[in-house]
Protein backbone atom coordinates (compact mmCIF):
# COMPACT_ATOMS: atom_id res chain seq x y z
CA UNK A 1 0.00 0.00 0.00
CA UNK A 2 2.87 2.03 -0.33
CA UNK A 3 2.12 3.99 -3.45
CA UNK A 4 -1.11 4.55 -2.89
CA UNK A 5 -1.31 8.02 -2.51
CA UNK A 6 -5.29 8.14 -1.70
CA UNK A 7 -7.39 8.45 -4.90
CA UNK A 8 -7.19 4.49 -5.95
CA UNK A 9 -8.55 2.83 -2.97
CA UNK A 10 -12.21 2.59 -2.86
CA UNK A 11 -12.38 1.59 -6.70
CA UNK A 12 -9.77 -1.09 -5.87
CA UNK A 13 -11.98 -2.07 -2.79
CA UNK A 14 -15.21 -2.24 -4.67
CA UNK A 15 -13.43 -4.40 -7.44
CA UNK A 16 -11.99 -6.82 -5.25
CA UNK A 17 -15.11 -7.02 -2.72
CA UNK A 18 -17.08 -6.96 -5.45
CA UNK A 19 -19.28 -10.21 -4.40
CA UNK A 20 -19.40 -9.22 -0.64
CA UNK A 21 -20.78 -5.58 -1.26
CA UNK A 22 -23.00 -6.81 -3.89
CA UNK A 23 -24.46 -9.56 -1.73
CA UNK A 24 -25.20 -7.35 1.26
CA UNK A 25 -26.54 -4.90 -1.17
CA UNK A 26 -29.09 -7.02 -2.64
CA UNK A 27 -29.75 -8.67 1.10
CA UNK A 28 -30.48 -4.81 2.12
CA UNK A 29 -32.65 -4.20 -0.69
CA UNK A 30 -34.46 -7.36 -0.46
CA UNK A 31 -35.82 -6.69 3.11
CA UNK A 32 -36.85 -3.21 1.79
CA UNK A 33 -38.90 -4.45 -1.23
CA UNK A 34 -40.00 -6.78 1.07
CA UNK A 35 -41.08 -9.86 -1.98
CA UNK A 36 -42.62 -7.35 -4.91
CA UNK A 37 -39.93 -8.44 -6.75
CA UNK A 38 -38.05 -11.61 -6.98
CA UNK A 39 -34.60 -11.96 -5.30
CA UNK A 40 -33.01 -12.97 -8.54
CA UNK A 41 -34.59 -10.14 -10.84
CA UNK A 42 -33.27 -7.59 -8.28
CA UNK A 43 -30.21 -9.25 -8.33
CA UNK A 44 -29.46 -8.54 -12.35
CA UNK A 45 -30.53 -5.42 -12.00
CA UNK A 46 -27.83 -4.46 -8.94
CA UNK A 47 -24.91 -5.92 -10.27
CA UNK A 48 -25.95 -3.74 -13.80
CA UNK A 49 -25.86 -0.78 -11.57
CA UNK A 50 -22.94 -2.07 -9.57
CA UNK A 51 -21.04 -2.60 -12.97
CA UNK A 52 -21.80 0.99 -13.90
CA UNK A 53 -20.90 2.57 -10.39
CA UNK A 54 -17.33 0.70 -10.55
CA UNK A 55 -16.71 1.73 -13.94
CA UNK A 56 -17.83 5.79 -12.37
CA UNK A 57 -15.86 5.54 -8.97
CA UNK A 58 -12.97 4.35 -11.78
CA UNK A 59 -13.55 7.39 -13.92
CA UNK A 60 -14.88 6.73 -16.82
CA UNK A 61 -16.70 9.47 -18.07
CA UNK A 62 -19.32 7.62 -20.64
CA UNK A 63 -20.04 5.03 -17.43
CA UNK A 64 -21.34 8.39 -15.13
CA UNK A 65 -23.74 8.94 -18.11
CA UNK A 66 -25.00 5.23 -18.77
CA UNK A 67 -25.16 4.91 -14.76
CA UNK A 68 -27.57 7.56 -15.28
CA UNK A 69 -30.06 6.27 -17.91
CA UNK A 70 -29.97 3.20 -15.86
CA UNK A 71 -31.34 4.22 -12.57
CA UNK A 72 -33.65 6.22 -14.36
CA UNK A 73 -35.08 3.49 -16.28
CA UNK A 74 -34.95 1.49 -12.98
CA UNK A 75 -37.12 3.91 -11.23
CA UNK A 76 -39.09 4.35 -14.00
CA UNK A 77 -40.17 0.68 -13.83
CA UNK A 78 -40.22 0.79 -9.96
CA UNK A 79 -42.87 3.84 -10.14
CA UNK A 80 -45.32 2.54 -13.00
CA UNK A 81 -44.95 -0.63 -10.06
CA UNK A 82 -46.40 1.21 -7.00
CA UNK A 83 -43.10 1.82 -5.54
CA UNK A 84 -42.76 4.50 -3.16
CA UNK A 85 -40.27 7.03 -4.05
CA UNK A 86 -38.55 6.69 -0.90
CA UNK A 87 -38.55 2.75 -1.52
CA UNK A 88 -36.39 3.12 -4.59
CA UNK A 89 -34.32 5.64 -3.16
CA UNK A 90 -33.04 3.79 -0.10
CA UNK A 91 -32.62 1.09 -2.35
CA UNK A 92 -29.96 2.91 -3.86
CA UNK A 93 -28.51 4.57 -0.57
CA UNK A 94 -28.29 0.86 1.15
CA UNK A 95 -25.41 0.84 -1.49
CA UNK A 96 -23.46 2.99 1.30
CA UNK A 97 -23.96 0.56 4.25
CA UNK A 98 -22.60 -2.04 2.02
CA UNK A 99 -19.77 -0.46 1.27
CA UNK A 100 -19.15 1.50 4.79
CA UNK A 101 -19.06 -2.06 6.50
CA UNK A 102 -16.15 -3.22 3.53
CA UNK A 103 -14.52 0.34 4.00
CA UNK A 104 -14.81 -0.23 8.28
CA UNK A 105 -12.94 -3.86 7.44
CA UNK A 106 -9.95 -2.91 6.19
CA UNK A 107 -9.10 -0.61 8.55
CA UNK A 108 -7.51 2.47 6.50
CA UNK A 109 -8.56 6.09 6.78
CA UNK A 110 -7.39 7.47 3.25
CA UNK A 111 -10.51 4.55 2.31
CA UNK A 112 -12.79 6.71 4.59
CA UNK A 113 -11.88 10.12 3.52
CA UNK A 114 -12.71 8.41 0.09
CA UNK A 115 -15.80 7.00 1.08
CA UNK A 116 -17.52 10.66 1.97
CA UNK A 117 -16.79 11.54 -1.57
CA UNK A 118 -17.78 8.76 -2.63
CA UNK A 119 -21.21 8.86 -0.25
CA UNK A 120 -22.13 12.32 -1.76
CA UNK A 121 -22.04 11.16 -5.43
CA UNK A 122 -24.55 7.67 -4.04
CA UNK A 123 -26.29 10.68 -2.89
CA UNK A 124 -26.86 12.71 -6.25
CA UNK A 125 -28.10 8.82 -7.90
CA UNK A 126 -30.73 8.80 -5.39
CA UNK A 127 -32.03 12.18 -6.14
CA UNK A 128 -32.06 10.74 -9.87
CA UNK A 129 -34.45 8.29 -8.50
CA UNK A 130 -36.20 10.23 -6.86
CA UNK A 131 -36.76 13.02 -9.55
CA UNK A 132 -37.07 10.45 -12.43
CA UNK A 133 -40.02 9.04 -9.93
CA UNK A 134 -41.91 11.98 -10.02
CA UNK A 135 -41.52 12.63 -13.93
CA UNK A 136 -42.69 9.22 -14.39
CA UNK A 137 -45.68 9.80 -12.39
CA UNK A 138 -46.49 13.18 -13.88
CA UNK A 139 -46.23 11.22 -17.23
CA UNK A 140 -49.04 8.66 -15.92
CA UNK A 141 -51.33 11.16 -15.01
CA UNK A 142 -51.21 13.17 -18.05
CA UNK A 143 -51.38 9.93 -20.70
CA UNK A 144 -54.89 9.01 -18.08
CA UNK A 145 -55.96 12.98 -18.64
CA UNK A 146 -55.92 12.14 -22.23
CA UNK A 147 -57.56 8.46 -22.64
CA UNK A 148 -60.17 10.56 -20.27
CA UNK A 149 -60.68 13.33 -22.68
CA UNK A 150 -61.16 10.79 -25.22
CA UNK A 151 -63.56 9.07 -23.33
CA UNK A 152 -65.21 11.51 -22.66
CA UNK A 153 -65.82 12.65 -26.27
CA UNK A 154 -68.13 10.18 -28.11
CA UNK A 155 -69.06 10.46 -31.65
CA UNK A 156 -71.71 8.46 -32.18
CA UNK A 157 -74.08 7.71 -35.49
CA UNK A 158 -77.74 8.30 -34.90
CA UNK A 159 -78.58 7.40 -38.38
CA UNK A 160 -77.02 7.12 -41.83
CA UNK A 161 -75.45 10.61 -42.33
CA UNK A 162 -76.43 11.37 -39.02
CA UNK A 163 -73.67 11.55 -36.16
CA UNK A 164 -74.46 12.38 -32.93
CA UNK A 165 -72.11 14.18 -30.13
CA UNK A 166 -73.36 13.88 -26.59
CA UNK A 167 -71.60 16.58 -24.34
CA UNK A 168 -71.43 15.63 -20.78
CA UNK A 169 -69.57 17.79 -18.35
CA UNK A 170 -67.58 21.17 -18.29
CA UNK A 171 -66.59 22.05 -21.98
CA UNK A 172 -63.07 23.57 -21.33
CA UNK A 173 -60.86 24.54 -24.42
CA UNK A 174 -58.98 21.18 -24.06
CA UNK A 175 -61.98 19.09 -24.69
CA UNK A 176 -63.59 21.45 -27.01
CA UNK A 177 -60.69 21.28 -29.19
CA UNK A 178 -61.04 17.15 -29.09
CA UNK A 179 -64.57 17.36 -29.79
CA UNK A 180 -64.26 19.47 -33.13
CA UNK A 181 -61.60 17.33 -34.27
CA UNK A 182 -63.04 13.97 -33.73
CA UNK A 183 -66.60 15.12 -34.68
CA UNK A 184 -64.49 16.68 -38.35
CA UNK A 185 -62.72 13.73 -38.40
CA UNK A 186 -65.56 11.07 -38.14
CA UNK A 187 -67.57 12.90 -40.84
CA UNK A 188 -65.10 12.28 -43.55
CA UNK A 189 -64.53 8.58 -42.27
CA UNK A 190 -68.61 8.35 -42.73
CA UNK A 191 -69.59 11.12 -44.99
CA UNK A 192 -72.41 12.61 -42.74
CA UNK A 193 -74.21 15.47 -43.89
CA UNK A 194 -75.93 16.51 -40.81
CA UNK A 195 -74.37 16.43 -37.17
CA UNK A 196 -76.70 16.69 -33.90
CA UNK A 197 -74.12 18.79 -31.07
CA UNK A 198 -76.27 17.27 -27.58
CA UNK A 199 -75.77 19.59 -24.67
CA UNK A 200 -77.81 18.37 -22.06
CA UNK A 201 -75.12 17.23 -20.13
CA UNK A 202 -73.57 20.38 -19.77
CA UNK A 203 -74.28 21.58 -16.59
CA UNK A 204 -73.50 25.88 -17.81
CA UNK A 205 -72.96 27.73 -20.56
CA UNK A 206 -70.61 30.84 -20.93
CA UNK A 207 -69.15 32.98 -23.61
CA UNK A 208 -66.40 30.67 -23.89
CA UNK A 209 -68.43 27.16 -24.23
CA UNK A 210 -70.59 29.01 -26.89
CA UNK A 211 -67.29 30.17 -28.66
CA UNK A 212 -66.11 26.93 -29.06
CA UNK A 213 -69.55 25.57 -30.20
CA UNK A 214 -69.53 28.03 -32.61
CA UNK A 215 -66.33 27.36 -34.22
CA UNK A 216 -66.81 23.71 -33.82
CA UNK A 217 -70.15 24.60 -36.37
CA UNK A 218 -68.42 26.94 -38.62
CA UNK A 219 -65.21 24.23 -38.97
CA UNK A 220 -68.11 20.99 -40.05
CA UNK A 221 -69.84 23.72 -42.09
CA UNK A 222 -66.70 24.43 -44.31
CA UNK A 223 -66.84 20.95 -44.80
CA UNK A 224 -70.60 20.42 -45.88
CA UNK A 225 -72.34 19.63 -43.06
CA UNK A 226 -75.17 20.76 -41.18
CA UNK A 227 -75.21 21.12 -37.34
CA UNK A 228 -77.62 21.50 -34.94
CA UNK A 229 -77.55 22.05 -31.67
CA UNK A 230 -79.96 20.36 -29.40
CA UNK A 231 -80.63 20.17 -25.11
CA UNK A 232 -81.00 23.26 -24.61
CA UNK A 233 -82.10 23.44 -21.24
CA UNK A 234 -84.51 26.50 -19.90
CA UNK A 235 -81.78 27.62 -17.35
CA UNK A 236 -79.42 27.57 -20.34
CA UNK A 237 -81.52 29.33 -22.83
CA UNK A 238 -82.20 32.41 -20.02
CA UNK A 239 -77.92 31.95 -19.41
CA UNK A 240 -77.39 32.51 -23.13
CA UNK A 241 -79.75 35.22 -23.20
CA UNK A 242 -78.80 37.13 -20.06
CA UNK A 243 -74.95 36.50 -21.62
CA UNK A 244 -76.42 38.14 -25.47
CA UNK A 245 -74.66 35.22 -27.30
CA UNK A 246 -75.65 34.99 -30.29
CA UNK A 247 -76.05 31.66 -31.82
CA UNK A 248 -76.36 33.41 -35.23
CA UNK A 249 -78.19 31.37 -37.78
CA UNK A 250 -77.68 28.25 -36.18
CA UNK A 251 -80.49 25.52 -35.59
CA UNK A 252 -81.27 24.78 -32.16
CA UNK A 253 -83.71 22.27 -30.37
CA UNK A 254 -84.96 21.66 -27.12
CA UNK A 255 -84.50 18.17 -27.04
CA UNK A 256 -82.68 15.53 -28.89
CA UNK A 257 -85.47 14.21 -30.17
CA UNK A 258 -86.41 17.59 -31.89
CA UNK A 259 -83.16 17.61 -33.35
CA UNK A 260 -82.86 14.21 -34.91
CA UNK A 261 -86.32 14.64 -36.11
CA UNK A 262 -85.03 17.94 -37.74
CA UNK A 263 -81.69 16.09 -39.50
CA UNK A 264 -83.81 13.17 -40.87
CA UNK A 265 -86.83 15.31 -42.25
CA UNK A 266 -83.43 17.61 -44.26
CA UNK A 267 -81.76 14.75 -45.25
CA UNK A 268 -85.50 13.74 -47.16
CA UNK A 269 -86.54 11.03 -44.68
CA UNK A 270 -89.96 11.56 -43.60
CA UNK A 271 -90.89 11.05 -39.87
CA UNK A 272 -94.88 9.95 -39.83
CA UNK A 273 -96.17 10.79 -36.17
CA UNK A 274 -93.33 12.73 -35.10
CA UNK A 275 -91.90 12.06 -31.13
CA UNK A 276 -93.21 14.45 -28.67
CA UNK A 277 -95.57 16.26 -31.45
CA UNK B 1 -45.58 29.02 -62.64
CA UNK B 2 -47.88 26.49 -62.65
CA UNK B 3 -51.45 26.73 -63.69
CA UNK B 4 -54.28 24.77 -62.24
CA UNK B 5 -56.06 22.55 -64.60
CA UNK B 6 -59.82 22.90 -64.90
CA UNK B 7 -61.99 19.96 -66.01
CA UNK B 8 -65.37 20.21 -67.50
CA UNK B 9 -68.39 17.88 -66.69
CA UNK B 10 -71.46 18.78 -68.43
CA UNK B 11 -72.19 22.14 -66.71
CA UNK B 12 -69.55 22.31 -64.34
CA UNK B 13 -66.48 23.32 -64.26
CA UNK B 14 -64.06 21.05 -61.96
CA UNK B 15 -60.97 22.74 -60.43
CA UNK B 16 -59.23 19.89 -58.90
CA UNK B 17 -56.00 21.36 -56.38
CA UNK B 18 -53.35 19.22 -56.31
CA UNK B 19 -50.60 21.43 -55.78
CA UNK B 20 -49.52 23.82 -52.80
CA UNK B 21 -50.83 26.68 -53.73
CA UNK B 22 -48.36 30.15 -54.54
CA UNK B 23 -50.23 33.33 -54.17
CA UNK B 24 -49.54 33.75 -57.91
CA UNK B 25 -51.10 30.39 -58.95
CA UNK B 26 -54.31 31.34 -57.24
CA UNK B 27 -54.17 34.47 -59.13
CA UNK B 28 -53.95 32.73 -62.77
CA UNK B 29 -57.37 30.18 -61.27
CA UNK B 30 -58.94 32.94 -61.02
CA UNK B 31 -58.07 34.52 -64.27
CA UNK B 32 -58.59 31.24 -66.39
CA UNK B 33 -61.55 30.25 -64.15
CA UNK B 34 -63.73 33.28 -65.57
CA UNK B 35 -62.61 32.78 -68.54
CA UNK B 36 -64.03 29.30 -68.90
CA UNK B 37 -66.79 30.01 -67.32
CA UNK B 38 -67.94 32.99 -69.73
CA UNK B 39 -66.56 30.28 -72.57
CA UNK B 40 -68.40 27.16 -71.60
CA UNK B 41 -71.70 28.59 -70.10
CA UNK B 42 -71.03 26.83 -67.15
CA UNK B 43 -73.70 26.65 -64.18
CA UNK B 44 -71.35 25.50 -61.72
CA UNK B 45 -68.14 25.51 -60.46
CA UNK B 46 -66.46 22.35 -58.21
CA UNK B 47 -63.18 23.69 -56.01
CA UNK B 48 -61.97 20.39 -54.84
CA UNK B 49 -59.23 20.94 -52.20
CA UNK B 50 -59.04 17.17 -50.71
CA UNK B 51 -55.65 17.04 -51.34
CA UNK B 52 -54.77 20.75 -50.12
CA UNK B 53 -53.01 20.07 -46.30
CA UNK B 54 -52.14 24.07 -46.23
CA UNK B 55 -54.18 26.96 -46.46
CA UNK B 56 -53.47 30.78 -45.69
CA UNK B 57 -55.91 33.47 -45.19
CA UNK B 58 -55.04 34.44 -48.88
CA UNK B 59 -56.28 30.96 -50.01
CA UNK B 60 -59.08 31.44 -47.75
CA UNK B 61 -60.19 34.72 -49.64
CA UNK B 62 -59.72 33.42 -52.63
CA UNK B 63 -62.78 30.60 -52.07
CA UNK B 64 -64.78 33.83 -51.27
CA UNK B 65 -63.51 35.80 -54.78
CA UNK B 66 -63.97 32.86 -56.99
CA UNK B 67 -67.50 32.28 -55.48
CA UNK B 68 -68.91 36.28 -55.76
CA UNK B 69 -67.38 36.12 -59.31
CA UNK B 70 -68.92 33.08 -60.47
CA UNK B 71 -71.89 34.48 -59.42
CA UNK B 72 -71.90 37.30 -61.50
CA UNK B 73 -71.51 34.92 -64.40
CA UNK B 74 -74.67 32.88 -62.73
CA UNK B 75 -72.55 29.98 -61.60
CA UNK B 76 -72.66 28.91 -58.10
CA UNK B 77 -69.49 27.60 -57.02
CA UNK B 78 -68.60 24.99 -54.06
CA UNK B 79 -65.94 23.81 -52.29
CA UNK B 80 -65.70 20.28 -51.68
CA UNK B 81 -63.27 17.70 -49.64
CA UNK B 82 -62.19 20.02 -46.98
CA UNK B 83 -59.64 18.41 -44.72
CA UNK B 84 -60.81 18.89 -40.99
CA UNK B 85 -57.57 20.17 -40.21
CA UNK B 86 -58.49 22.87 -42.91
CA UNK B 87 -61.81 23.47 -41.47
CA UNK B 88 -59.95 24.06 -38.17
CA UNK B 89 -57.58 26.50 -39.47
CA UNK B 90 -60.02 28.34 -41.41
CA UNK B 91 -62.15 28.84 -38.48
CA UNK B 92 -59.44 30.10 -36.50
CA UNK B 93 -58.44 32.67 -38.95
CA UNK B 94 -62.02 33.94 -38.86
CA UNK B 95 -63.13 32.75 -42.25
CA UNK B 96 -65.98 31.39 -42.50
CA UNK B 97 -66.36 31.74 -46.34
CA UNK B 98 -69.84 33.44 -46.32
CA UNK B 99 -71.46 32.87 -49.71
CA UNK B 100 -69.50 29.59 -50.31
CA UNK B 101 -71.11 26.59 -50.56
CA UNK B 102 -69.48 23.51 -49.54
CA UNK B 103 -70.08 19.50 -49.71
CA UNK B 104 -68.34 17.19 -48.25
CA UNK B 105 -67.14 15.40 -51.37
CA UNK B 106 -67.35 15.57 -55.10
CA UNK B 107 -69.98 13.01 -55.33
CA UNK B 108 -71.90 14.98 -52.88
CA UNK B 109 -70.67 18.60 -54.71
CA UNK B 110 -72.48 17.35 -57.87
CA UNK B 111 -75.68 16.46 -56.53
CA UNK B 112 -75.79 19.52 -54.92
CA UNK B 113 -75.36 21.40 -58.38
CA UNK B 114 -76.96 19.27 -60.71
CA UNK B 115 -80.19 18.05 -59.36
CA UNK B 116 -82.59 20.82 -57.01
CA UNK B 117 -82.14 18.71 -53.82
CA UNK B 118 -82.54 21.50 -51.30
CA UNK B 119 -82.33 18.58 -48.43
CA UNK B 120 -78.60 17.94 -49.00
CA UNK B 121 -76.01 20.45 -47.23
CA UNK B 122 -78.56 23.76 -48.60
CA UNK B 123 -78.58 26.27 -45.73
CA UNK B 124 -75.26 25.63 -44.67
CA UNK B 125 -74.11 29.19 -45.95
CA UNK B 126 -76.85 30.49 -47.15
CA UNK B 127 -80.55 29.28 -49.10
CA UNK B 128 -80.90 28.12 -52.65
Amino acid sequence: MSKATGDARLPELLRSRRDVILDRWVDLVVAGVRGRITESELRTELSELYGLIERATGGEREAAGELRAALTEISRTRARQGFSPSETAVSVFSLKQAVLEQVGAIEDVAAYAEFAAFSSEIDDLGLVTFETYAAAREQVIADQTEQLLELSTPVVKLWDGILGVPLVGTLDSARAQVVMETLLERLVETGSQFAVIDITGVPAVDTEVAQHLLKTVMAARLMGTDCVISGIRPQIAQTIVALGIEFGDIPTKASLADALEWALERSGTRVVGGAGA
Amino acid sequence: MERVPILKIGQVLLVSIQVDLQDQTVLALQEDLADRIVRTGARGVIIDITAVDIVDSFIGRMFATIASMSRLMDAETVVVGMRPAVAITLVELGLSLGGVRTALDLEKGMRLLGAPLPTIGSGAVDGP
